[in-house]
């Protein structure tokens, strides 16, 4: 993909907003989509009326039991608006801004709203239960696989190739999980130490409960406008610098699961739509993905946000902290603010948005900020999308 | 009755000038430069979808005269959970169309809304060359009905147990019969003519010489439509390749351009109660946004025909209405006439329809494009408007449409 010249029409988000992430709300999915673009419309002054196109992501729809999802709240902004739902399992929480980015770029549409909502706890007895069926239905899925298991696969696998140990990887779940106190939706906030962690309950080896995410009911939103809309709207427009995505195959076992390749696709590509041509110094604050604390730490280097294996060290050195040279997921991420599967990525998306006009508050980073990155994942290990917005 | 008149008050904001305007010189059209299908029979057991899809994708890469790997920046493919059977079906997406590691997504919706997204890539400036794949296998479903039901807004809707969960379907054809006149031999008379014009389509594995009492007489299966009148399941998948002018030009002398897209959803599954019942104004503003890019006022006279939603026979009426091709409550007196047979005044689902060739779920859209794609590839010089309108819904339980216009010139 070459650098973007041609988009005459800069695409700015103006707005965001979230609800709780708990792990059982009340709210049907049409309440909290609406909840979630209530509270992103008001931020921006905006009203229903004002958008004009609807991009929505919700990731499987078995966990609200809904056939068509995405049509169950499709209304959420008004009657007979252009919506759609776009869907890269984990990933999507990302890509709906991606693709309302160019809803907006086209020239179609003046103010696109971005949407995803999630409610996992109507699955029974556990949402764990719906990704029995992610699998090759010949091949994987008489295996009897979960996802825990895959995952705890790579991270034994990133743990041997980089040298990086449980005790240092769960520093990521330690600094987010405290990131998140300061986040008012947050589900998973806690003051932990990197014993707790080790301690708490083995699911699949290596992976402990408090490496992990929790289930959510969550959703987010956040409100596209082109350039003259946004000078408009906002004195403080942050700006779509680039776009990423990239999609692997479904052979997942076959992979090198130290490095997240699809990933650094998408990064790549996003980078150089921005201009970027050194990310580690050029980005200055990021959301990487964070389902498993080992996750932020693979994504990191994905995103070259740090040489290959490199991660573990410089978390050590508190470099990914609020006060450090690249703070990474300052919201408390996944692990700390909870995983409603879509409306967690959008809810970085949220946050970088916040932390570029410096209305994070006590999540606002130490540092300047003018470009920062938001990143989702999911898949067989096969989605990458990434976002790169500036101030 | 202006179909502007009616929707600008939906959603004013969209007014998107058309190509020629000022300001807008660098707007770049969009052209559709290959084509591909496989299946479109009952049932296709010797294929795995994947397979489908990949003997799609290569008949669509052959004719554009792209490799996958090198040429095309994006691909957008358009499929559902539950009628895969896969809870995140996207994972699959890549591999048979030639994507993997290159940037793809999944459209959870009909391949019509795909071929929207992949417009406004092109548009952007960011993507030159991008594919829109679609595909279904009903064949493979074993608890079609039961998916349906899950689609049903489960608080208000599912508790009611409707018999068949596509029965809002006739609510609509009883409103809008009540409200046009439109009686039930009229819309034996759609069901009449396009299963036999299907005869002649290689695709229309249900195409049939029916008449009009054959019709009326077969069972009633939503009511008020007997069997015949509801398109039947059908497996099948359809890539095409879309490119900006500037690569369509590298790629192909005559390129059939996608000049406008609409799509919009009146309201959600979660709303039913909320829907116009015998109208689709989701039809409706959707062909407003198309028209309007595509520089359309009087869709009868500035285009030559149209393939248009008929998985339920009234429907084909009522979409007529909603595209304003035809006026408020007047499709039934266009049919009589025989305006809409092949060769007549506007001809209309030429190919058969959704009645002939059966609905491979959310390839509809897409598949409906491509028909009148290959119809504007291989025959415009029989129109004096060699343009096309395109249009389809959903179906139930949803109130989402699109709309496309083709063009040859």
């Amino acid at each position: 993909m070459r650098p973007n010249i041609f988009v005459k029409d800069k695409v700015a988000v103006v707005g965001a907003g979230l609800t709780l992430f708990r792990r059982r709300l009340l709210e049907t999915p049409r309440e909290l989509a609406w909840e979630a673009a209530r509270q992103a419309l008001d931020s921006a002054g905006l009203t229903f009326d004002d958008i004009d196109c609807v991009v929505m992501g919700t990731a499987p729809d078995a966990f609200d039991g809904v056939h068509f999802n995405g049509e169950y709240f499709a209304d959420v902004a008004g009657r007979n608006k252009p919506t759609v739902r776009v869907y890269v399992g984990g990933g999507t929480g990302v890509f709906v801004p991606i693709a309302a980015w160019w809803h907006v770029a086209s020239g179609l549409c003046k103010t696109a709203l971005a949407v995803a909502e999630e409610k996992m706890s109507p699955a029974h007895p556990h949402p764990q239960g719906v990704f029995a069926y992610i699998w090759d239905p010949i091949l994987e899925r008489p295996l009897g696989p979960n996802l825990i298991w895959i995952f705890a696969m790579e991270m034994r696998r990133y743990m041997h190739k980089c040298g990086a140990t449980k005790e240092i990887i769960a520093r990521v779940s330690v600094k987010n999980k405290r990131n998140a106190l300061d986040h008012p939706a947050a589900q998973a906030a806690a003051n932990i130490t990197v014993d707790d962690v080790l301690r708490s309950e083995l699911l699949v080896w290596p992976v402990n409960r408090l490496d992990i995410s929790p289930v959510s009911d969550g959703a987010a939103a956040v409100v596209f406008a082109s350039e003259n809309e946004a000078r408009r709207i906002t004195d403080s427009p942050v700006w779509v610098e680039g776009i990423g995505f990239a999609l692997d195959n479904t052979h997942w076992y076959n992979r090198e699961l130290a490095y997240p390749r699809y990933v650094n696709y998408a990064a790549r590509m996003a980078y150089k739509m921005a201009g970027i041509e050194r990310p580690w110094r050029e980005i200055d604050v990021a959301e990487p993905y964070d389902p498993f604390d080992y996750k932020e730490l693979h994504h990191i280097e994905g995103l070259m946000l740090a040489r290959p294996c490199e991660a573990p060290k410089l978390l050590e050195e508190d470099w990914f902290d609020r006060s450090g040279e690249l703070p990474t997921s300052p919201s408390g991420g996944l692990l700390g603010v909870g995983n409603p599967i879509a409306a967690a990525g959008l809810m970085k998306v949220a946050e970088i948005f916040w932390q570029l006009r410096y209305e994070a508050g006590p999540r606002q980073v130490k540092k300047p900020v003018h470009y920062g990155l938001a990143q989702a994942w999911g898949d067989l290990m096969q989605v990458g999308t990434v976002i790169v917005l500036g101030n | 009755m202006g179909v502007h008149t009616y929707v600008a008050a939906a959603h004013p904001n969209i007014v998107v000038a058309p190509p020629t305007s000022v300001g807008r010189i660098l707007m770049r059209r969009v052209a559709i430069v290959g084509a591909g299908w496989a299946g479109f029979r009952p049932q296709v057991p010797e294929l795995s979808f994947r397979e489908l899809v990949y003997e799609a994708a290569s008949r669509a890469y052959e004719e554009a005269g792209v490799d996958p790997r090198s040429d095309v920046d994006a691909f957008v493919s358009c499929q559902e959970d539950y009628w895969e059977g896969i809870a995140i079906a996207d994972e699959f997406a890549p591999e048979p169309l030639g994507a993997v590691l290159r940037p793809t997504y999944t459209v959870a919706g009909d391949g019509l809304q795909g071929l929207a997204q992949a417009f406004m890539m092109i548009r952007s400036g960011a993507f030159d060359v991008v594919v829109v794949e679609a595909h279904a296998k009903p064949s493979d479903i074993v608890t079609l009905d039961g998916i349906y039901e899950l689609a049903l807004d489960p608080l208000h809707v599912r508790p009611l147990r409707p018999g068949n969960p596509l029965f809002t379907a006739g609510l609509d054809a009883v409103a809008y019969m009540a409200r046009t006149g439109a009686s039930r031999l009229h819309l034996a008379m759609v069901a009449a003519a396009n299963k036999r014009m299907g005869l002649s389509n290689p695709r229309a594995p249900h195409a049939a010489r029916v008449t009009v009492d054959d019709v009326l007489e077969s069972p009633t299966y939503i009511y008020p439509m007997s069997q015949l009148e509801v398109a039947p399941f059908t497996d099948a998948a359809v890539v095409m390749v879309l490119a900006s002018d500037e690569a369509a030009r590298r790629l192909t002398d005559a390129p059939v351009w996608l000049d406008g897209v609409g799509w919009a959803t009146e309201v959600g599954t979660g709303a039913v109660e909320f829907h116009e019942w015998g109208r689709m104004p989701s039809i409706r503003a959707a062909a407003l946004m198309a028209y309007q890019m595509a520089g359309v006022d009087s869709p009868a006279s500035q285009t030559g025909f149209a393939e248009v939603e008929d998985r339920f026979s009234f429907m084909e009426l009522l979409a007529l209405e909603e595209l304003g091709v035809a006026g408020e409550g007047e499709a039934a007196a266009m049919l009589e006439r025989g305006d809409l047979a092949p060769g007549a005044f506007y001809p209309v689902n030429q190919s058969g329809g959704s009645l002939s060739v059966g609905v491979p779920l959310e390839a509809t859209g897409l598949w409906r494009a491509l028909e009148a794609y290959l119809e504007l590839r291989d025959n415009s010089g029989a129109y004096d408007q060699p343009r096309a309108v395109v249009a389809s819904w959903r179906g139930p339980p949803t109130y989402t449409s699109a709309v496309a216009v083709l063009s040859a010139v």
